[in-house]
């Protein structure tokens, strides 16, 4: 019998939260140890997965299906294919570097800080691994509560409660009626199947009236867009990132956001085709709109953690400009570009936790000339910097380049708009990393700076390496995912024959 | 004229005797003994589990005894289960509390024991009249016990205010009951009822259809829909916190799912009427019940509001009117028992003694201070809010899911909404527990062990009942299969 790795990866950070119950609060060291070598154990669980995917397969791979509420058809059903295995791995890999930058960063109730993000590395898994509506469902909300928390506790005083608070109410706002959506395809999937069942897959091949796909492709996709976060649905992500620990907003960027493109991926595009190729326009807009406002709104940002949440609402939306595309390069531009926006945001956020720590404050006005003071934090920095503005060489210039031709191939407007948004994403990355990193150290506070330690630098390390790798040999990251992504673009090919252009004769019979 | 007597089986009411026995044996204990018998309560709660062990027997039984006065079937059975369940808990909650205020005397545990009896022959009545008996056996009893506190002004103003309420809608729901008869042609019979006002519906729609109304209000007063809520708040504030606790699980349990069998049984024929009356009552009691929460600074008051708000779900169910609704209304009372009776628990543990602390910003930094304590307090609210893992979760996806099955989208949408607008409030308790410092020191939690077991089983039973549904699952939908929905 092979291991069940999913369930593992799912259960060995619960099974860390119930031992870290019994652990001594006092004892901060140990807790982050033990956190830590329960994160360890957590990527190195998850290597196999890795190693023994099958490339050639579009299918399910680690396939667990449990019985849960066989009255119900709701399974415990779990598998990744091309589209989710980056993701978990990203996860996984990215959990260790997170312990590790809390340890000077959270002093103060180590022992819950500690159980959230354990809790939280356990839903994020088990979001990116469901395969049957309610199990997602279940995890999609469950990861709200731990990260509500991070914000709210240990995030900065002022404003931490009401970007908590946000955050919740917002994402719940969009996931609940998701849920209506969830309940309405289930009984339509039963009254034409005659099974009664929450299992994706086999929800995957109903033939849904299109005006029906047409609400529910709403109703999933505001979810997802509200966690993406998509124009005009953004509002809770700068005052989110801001607030939050620097850990807090790596996760945020790194993960919890890809949780929304992932959703269009993964549920919405296969279950209401139709109606995905009807709302390639207006998505694209808004995704175009989402790259060139975040910019601009990136280049006047005092705050350095604004500004690096501002420019992920651009990356994201280059991410949804690709998978919108539903070509090959379209998507595989868009998957990696998710697992480059996880890499290199969430190295910006450990840039500006390093600022952080050593000087209170993130504005930008406050630096200046750190080169000379912490030269190897600078040259991190510096090749972080590089990556999330897509310099060739450097991962974020394979995402934003697939991405592009995808786009050229549909819409060439679009792509020169898109294109653009590279340009200011130059400019306000640039600019940033002039006036805080370069120039002469003009503030007293600024000299005694201490450069990075050796903690601090096993943090990036990992990270740097895949962002070179990325840039420089992708194919070993697009190969995971060519077999997949053929397989849905074959479908959504199938699924223009019975395209619908136009709604006057969709919904004329209503108003009859 | 010969005179025959019904054959019947007292064990059809095994339960109902257990209890009133129980009672009446209290009562006349209490009044021979010189001292006050110490051992009152464990008596209380040696007969509820007698009385449980009674009800399982009735699973998977289907019929009626007594001529056809009483149901005898499964339903029954899992009502009576949550009822005992209630006032169980309840009775873990009581005595060291009513100690703070020296009144633990033992006509609590009496009038306690003949409320739930009072609500197990509603729940098992299979005529009104029987019904309208247990509604007033139930609500004489919590009358008394919501003014228990005879020298607290707030509990003297509760029980007045819960009487004088209480016996209007009792007549409204009598007067109901009367029109139906004549409309019916002369029966009173449940079952009858459906059969006999199908016949009479061409002549006499208008009658029945506003004796039906005045039961919907009378049953609408006992579960605090709205806009038969108004007493609601304030009883809940002034009776004392156990009572609080036993009145929002138990009597709503019992008024619902009494409500659910004369609506699904007597009134099949009637549903689009009903059912739209309903929708109506229920987007009223849920958007009511959550928005004017929000605006409660009481504890107590705050979830007063939120159980006329969760009223507002069961009436989803009820409104959607089929075999997964009837389930999920069953299995939305048990999470709702649990995860009240819980929230309750931490009310009383936070208040210190006497109700001294009932202020929200009371629960400020409370992780702090009593960490298990603020993480069981957590679990209800995220579990009252609706957020998995929790069984709170569950019940409302079952209602909700009854309803998309029926065809209520809109309502289904307008109930989610609310459910959104739920979670401010109920957030706002785990804000001010975790992220806000205290803002005086209250003095230590006094952490009794009846009460505090009781916290830590309910708070454990609402995460393991909504992860494992299924076991319940079966038993309710075997037991709803009596209505032909």
């Amino acid at each position: 019998m092979q291991l069940p790795i999913l369930s593992l990866l799912i259960l060995l950070p619960l099974a860390g939260v119930v031992v870290l119950i019994f652990m001594n609060r006092e004892d901060d060291k140990r807790l982050k140890l033990f956190t830590l070598a329960v994160m360890v154990a957590e990527f190195l669980l998850s290597l196999p997965l890795w190693f023994r995917f099958d490339d050639s397969n579009p299918g399910m791979q680690f396939v667990e299906r449990y019985n849960w509420l066989p009255q119900y058809g709701i399974s415990y059903f779990v598998g990744v294919d091309g589209f989710s295995i980056l993701l978990v791995m990203l996860t996984t890999f990215l959990g260790p570097m997170a312990v590790l930058a809390t340890w000077e960063d959270i002093k103060d109730r180590v022992k819950e800080f500690m159980i959230c993000l354990l809790a939280l590395s356990s839903g994020m898994i088990g979001v990116f691994v469901a395969l049957d509506l309610f199990l997602f469902y279940v995890f999609w909300e469950v990861m709200l509560i731990p990260m509500y928390l991070l914000i709210g506790i240990w995030g900065n005083p002022a404003r931490r409660v009401y970007a908590a608070i946000k955050f919740f109410l917002y994402t719940m706002f969009g996931s609940l009626l998701m849920l209506v959506a969830i309940l309405v395809l289930y009984f339509y999937g039963g009254k034409v199947t005659g099974t009664y069942t929450f299992d994706l897959l086999k929800l995957y091949g109903l033939n849904i009236p299109f005006k029906m796909q047409f609400w529910m492709f709403l109703a999933f996709g505001l979810a997802f867009a509200i966690k993406v976060p998509m124009f005009p649905f953004h509002t809770w992500l700068p005052d989110a990132h801001t607030e939050a620990p620097t850990v807090g907003s790596v996760i945020l960027a790194a993960v919890l956001l890809k949780m929304g493109t992932y959703g269009f991926l993964r549920f919405n595009m296969p279950l209401f085709p139709q109606a995905a190729l009807y709302f390639v326009p207006l998505f694209s807009i808004l995704a175009i709109i989402g790259i060139i406002y975040g910019a601009l709104v990136s280049m006047v940002q005092k705050d350095l953690k604004r500004l690096v949440a501002f420019s992920s609402v651009s990356h994201l939306g280059f991410v949804m400009l690709g998978l919108f595309t539903y070509n090959v390069q379209g998507i595989q531009g868009g998957i990696i570009q998710m697992i480059n926006h996880g890499l290199s945001t969430g190295a910006l956020f450990f840039c500006v936790g390093c600022l952080y720590e050593r000087r209170h404050t993130r504005m930008i006005a406050d630096f200046g000339g750190i080169a000379t003071v912490m030269p190897v934090f600078a040259t991190i920095f510096m090749i972080v910097t590089l990556s999330s503005i897509g310099l060739p060489g450097l991962n974020g210039f394979i995402g934003e380049f697939l991405i592009l031709l995808g786009t050229f191939k549909e819409n060439k407007i679009y792509a020169a708009l898109a294109g653009t948004g590279v340009i200011f994403a130059a400019c306000y990355m640039l600019w940033m990393f002039q006036r805080a990193i370069f120039g002469e150290v003009d503030k007293e506070e600024n000299r005694q700076l201490t450069d990075l330690s050796a903690r601090e630098i096993a943090v990036f390390a990992p990270i740097l390496l895949f962002i070179v790798w990325i840039g420089v040999y992708p194919n070993t990251f697009l190969n995971k995912t060519r077999a997949t992504t053929e397989h849905f673009v074959a479908l959504m090919e199938k699924a223009k024959a019975t395209q619908v252009t136009s709604l006057s004769h969709v919904f004329k019979g209503e108003a009859q | 004229m010969s005179l025959t007597i019904p054959t019947f089986s007292l064990a059809s009411i095994g339960p109902w005797l257990t209890l009133s026995v129980a009672a009446i044996g209290i009562l006349v204990w209490d009044a021979l003994s010189r001292e006050r018998p110490a051992a009152v309560p464990a008596v209380t709660l040696a007969a509820l589990v007698i009385a449980a062990v009674q009800s399982l027997t009735f699973l998977g039984k289907k019929g009626t005894d007594f001529a056809g006065m009483v149901y005898v079937d499964g339903f029954t059975a899992l009502a009576y289960l949550i009822l005992i369940l209630g006032a169980a808990l309840t009775i873990f909650l009581s005595w060291r509390y009513l100690e703070e205020y020296g009144k633990n005397l033992s006509e609590y545990y009496a009038l306690l024991l003949f409320a739930t009896t009072g609500m197990m022959i509603m729940v098992a009545g299979a005529h009104l009249i029987m019904i309208f008996l247990g509604l007033e056996v139930m609500s004489i009893a919590v009358y008394v016990l919501a003014g228990f506190l005879r020298e607290d002004l707030k509990s003297n103003e509760a029980a007045m205010k819960y009487l004088v309420l209480g016996a209007f809608s009792s007549a409204i729901l009598l007067f109901g009951m009367a029109l139906v008869y004549g409309a019916a042609g002369g029966t009173l019979y449940l079952n009858d009822l459906a059969r006999k006002l199908m016949l009479t519906a061409p002549q006499n729609k208008p009658l029945i259809i506003l004796g039906l109304g005045l039961i919907v209000v009378g049953f609408g007063f006992k579960v605090a829909a709205v806009p038969f809520h108004m007493w609601t708040p304030d009883v809940y504030e002034g009776a004392p916190t156990s009572v609080t606790a036993y009145m929002a699980v138990a009597v709503k349990a019992a008024a619902v799912a009494t409500f659910a069998r004369v609506l699904f049984v007597s009134f099949p024929g009637f549903l689009t009427d009903w059912s739209q009356l309903l929708w109506g009552l229920a987007v009223a009691t849920m958007t009511l019940g959550n928005v004017v929460a929000i605006a409660q600074t009481n504890i107590k008051r705050m979830l007063a509001y939120s159980s006329i708000a969760h009223a507002g779900y069961l009436l989803v169910g009820l409104v959607a009117a089929n075999q997964l609704a009837a389930m999920g209304i069953l299995y939305y009372l048990l999470a709702y028992t649990l995860m009240n009776i819980g929230a309750f628990a931490a009310v009383m543990l936070v208040s210190r003694t006497q109700d001294r602390y009932l202020n929200i910003y009371d629960y400020c930094g409370l992780a702090r201070q009593h960490p298990g304590l603020a993480a069981a307090m957590s679990v209800f609210m995220f579990a009252l809010a609706g957020m998995p893992p929790t069984a709170g979760f569950v019940g409302k996806l079952y209602i909700f899911a009854a309803a998309v099955q029926a065809g209520y989208i809109w309502l289904v949408i307008l109930a989610v909404m609310n459910s959104l607008v739920s979670v401010y409030y109920y957030l706002r308790i785990t804000v001010l527990m975790y992220m806000r410092p205290a803002e005086a020191d209250l003095g230590p939690v006094s952490f009794t062990p009846a009460v505090t077991a009781t916290l830590a089983a309910t708070a454990l039973a609402v995460v393991l009942v909504g992860i494992f549904p299924g076991w319940f699952f079966d038993l309710a939908a075997a037991s709803v299969k009596i209505f032909s929905l």
